[in-house]
């Protein structure tokens, strides 16, 4: 996957995108950000998980948690629907069916991905309301209820990026590879 | 003029009828209303009033009653009447609508939204609406249409009888403000920055990564739609125009923009704007929009009265160029005949398509196709299915959702003169 990844990639640098480095403001608007400013706003987490937050949490601890800020809306374990799309646990095995279920486990290919949506948008109605910790425990409950890291085990901010989920090799690019505005044979899509 | 205050709050001299705040409250609102590390937001207090005299902003006649449709009873109205739509404007009113947080339209006070561009950029920098507006602006006319628009099976509508709810989820708007590339520029992005990712300021953040070279290409960050602010159910004050990209990352409540050198792998753009193949390969980073259009006269749920004249009329449209021909069939396929397109014809847009016809009171099939000025074709249902490499069949049994569907929607009109969804017959 990272390899198709980078072909996607090279396919739009190279696409004719020249984007230069403007060595001075043109308009003289807008003021600079203090660095406070950009680290309270700036909650963006890359894949290599290098903005992650010094902390920890357990899977037992988030097992905790997960009972009294998830379990409402996600069910009691996590394999039960709840009132979301997907469970967030099981699924393994399904997306080949003619009904693939897609949980953290079966087709999220990033663990990053996971804490950084807990951090930004759970719990509904008190999104951020979660400490550092509590995000990497919850993380970690999910993780081990998916079979992919131990009970006893934590997480923090080197250990996460390190997880290699299930179907991190499971995602092709859309093909041929994106160029804008460049003539697309029939078939592109899907 | 200008007004300074030390926070980074301004206020200008024409901004007087909004209701100038204390100093206490000010200080709190000082990074535009996000208030934690977390980064979450607090729903804020609108500080203007609307006009008294209800006629300083008009109403329709109460005649018409044609509106939106929610996927339940509760939920927010998000499906565009098109079967009564003209030419390719969609009123601000009636523009399709998903992603609205709660129960209602996420409201920001515009004199608290700031918009920060930061990351591979030689100068951060945070700019007030008032700033936003003050920069070159341009108006351009765009459709936007969600990923899910035109999915055969979506679980919230299984029965889709009419065309707002097979095609309801796209709209047209001309939308007015900064382009990306001017605001990238202005902060001085780095050779390096091959990815922005923008985010929202609604309770989500949701958030999506752009290539850089679509970001420098034609996306606006708009402030108005149709002539007038942007609608709070749109990303009032601010959202982003990515045009011909699937709905989803077009993010509203726009509050920032970070320059970096990769994909930032955002829930939406790896788990829910992914699908997934038969063969159980996820599909992700599929963003354009394809070409495709629909009928919108006469289409699911209608009744003609009786034989004779009627104009055929619908909308197509291309996520990648300019719709280059629209052809009609009225006999099941076996001929299809140039119908007339309504200029202007734009590039990303909406176009109308106008086709004479004759009902001869006999069982009718009437179906459109798009053609674009890339040579992209709509397929048929059949042809889609094969391109999925599954039987027609497949989308009667799966539970799979799929996004980016532009199959040819064909309407039948039976001797009576209703008019059905033929999709699977």
């Amino acid at each position: 996957m990272r390899s198709s990844l980078n072909l996607f990639l090279l396919a739009v640098l190279a696409s004719g995108g020249a984007v230069l480095a403007q060595t001075s403001s043109t308009y003289n608007l807008g003021r600079t950000p203090t660095q406070e400013e950009i680290r309270t706003w700036d909650i963006a987490i890359s894949p290599d998980g290098k903005e992650l937050p010094p902390g920890r949490g357990s899977a037992k601890e988030g097992a905790a948690i997960y009972a009294q800020k998830c379990a409402s809306c996600h069910g009691p374990t996590g394999a039960e629907q709840g009132q979301t799309d997907f469970p967030l646990v099981g699924g393994k095995g399904t997306l080949t069916t003619l009904h693939p279920v897609r949980t953290l486990g079966s087709f999220w290919p990033f663990a990053t991905t996971i804490w950084d949506y807990i951090r930004r948008a759970m719990p509904q109605g008190k999104e951020g309301s979660l400490t550092v910790d509590e995000v990497y425990a919850v993380t970690a409950y999910l993780l081990y209820r998916n079979g992919i890291i131990q009970e006893s085990d934590s997480l923090n901010a080197t250990s996460l990026p390190k997880i290699q989920m299930p179907n991190r090799n499971g995602f092709v690019p859309a093909k041929p590879a994106w160029k804008p505005r460049e003539k697309r044979p029939f078939g592109f899509y899907p | 003029m200008r007004k300074r205050i030390e926070n980074g709050t301004e206020l200008t001299s024409r901004r007087k009828f909004v209701k100038r705040l204390g100093g206490t409250a000010l200080a709190g609102l000082a990074i535009g209303g996000i208030r934690t590390a977390g980064g979450r937001t607090e729903k804020l207090e609108a500080t203007a009033s609307p006009p008294k005299d209800p006629r300083a902003y008009g109403q329709r006649s109460r005649f018409v009653t044609s509106g939106r449709l929610g996927r339940s009873s509760t939920a927010f109205p998000s499906l565009s009447p098109l079967q009564d739509s003209e030419g390719i404007i969609t009123p601000a009113a009636l523009h399709f609508t998903v992603g609205v947080p709660g129960s209602g339209p996420w409201e920001i006070d515009p004199q608290k939204q700031r918009l920060m561009i930061h990351g591979m950029v030689g100068r951060p920098l945070i700019f007030t609406m008032d700033e936003l507006k003050r920069l070159p602006s341009v108006s351009r006319i765009h459709f936007l249409e969600c990923a899910g628009n035109s999915y055969l099976r979506l679980p919230f509508r299984q029965n889709p009888v009419t065309v707002q709810h097979t095609h309801g989820m796209t709209g047209c708007s001309e939308w007015t403000g900064v382009l990306l590339s001017v605001l990238l520029r202005e902060a001085g992005v780095q050779k390096a920055a091959s990815w922005v990712v923008a985010e929202g300021s609604d309770p989500d953040k949701h958030w999506r990564s752009i290539p850089v070279e679509k970001a420098m290409d034609d996306v606006l960050v708009a402030y108005a739609q149709n002539g007038e602010p942007v609608r709070p159910e749109q990303g009032y004050p601010l959202r982003l125009v990515v045009p011909g990209w699937e709905g989803n990352i077009n993010v509203k409540w726009l509050r920032r923009i970070k320059a970096v050198d990769q994909p930032y792998m955002t829930r939406q753009e790896t788990t829910k704007y992914a699908d997934v193949r038969p063969d159980g390969k996820g599909r992700w980073f599929n963003f354009e929009m394809a070409a495709k259009s629909v009928i919108t006269f006469p289409s699911g749920g209608q009744q003609l009265p009786g034989r004779g004249f009627y104009e055929i009329r619908g909308l197509a449209w291309s996520g990648r160029g300019t719709v280059r021909k629209v052809e009609v069939s009225t006999d099941g396929g076996r001929t299809w005949t140039d119908a007339e397109l309504q200029s202007p014809v734009l590039r990303i847009a909406h176009t109308r398509f106008r086709f004479a016809w004759k009902w001869d009171g006999q069982e009718a099939l009437l179906q459109s196709r798009c053609t674009d000025d890339l040579g992209d074709t709509q397929p048929t249902m059949d042809e889609f299915a094969k391109l999925w490499g599954v039987s027609k069949d497949y989308w009667l049994s799966t539970s799979n959702f799929i996004h980016h569907c532009n199959a040819i929607q064909p309407w039948k009109v039976t001797a009576d003169g209703r008019v059905r969804n033929a999709i699977f017959s």
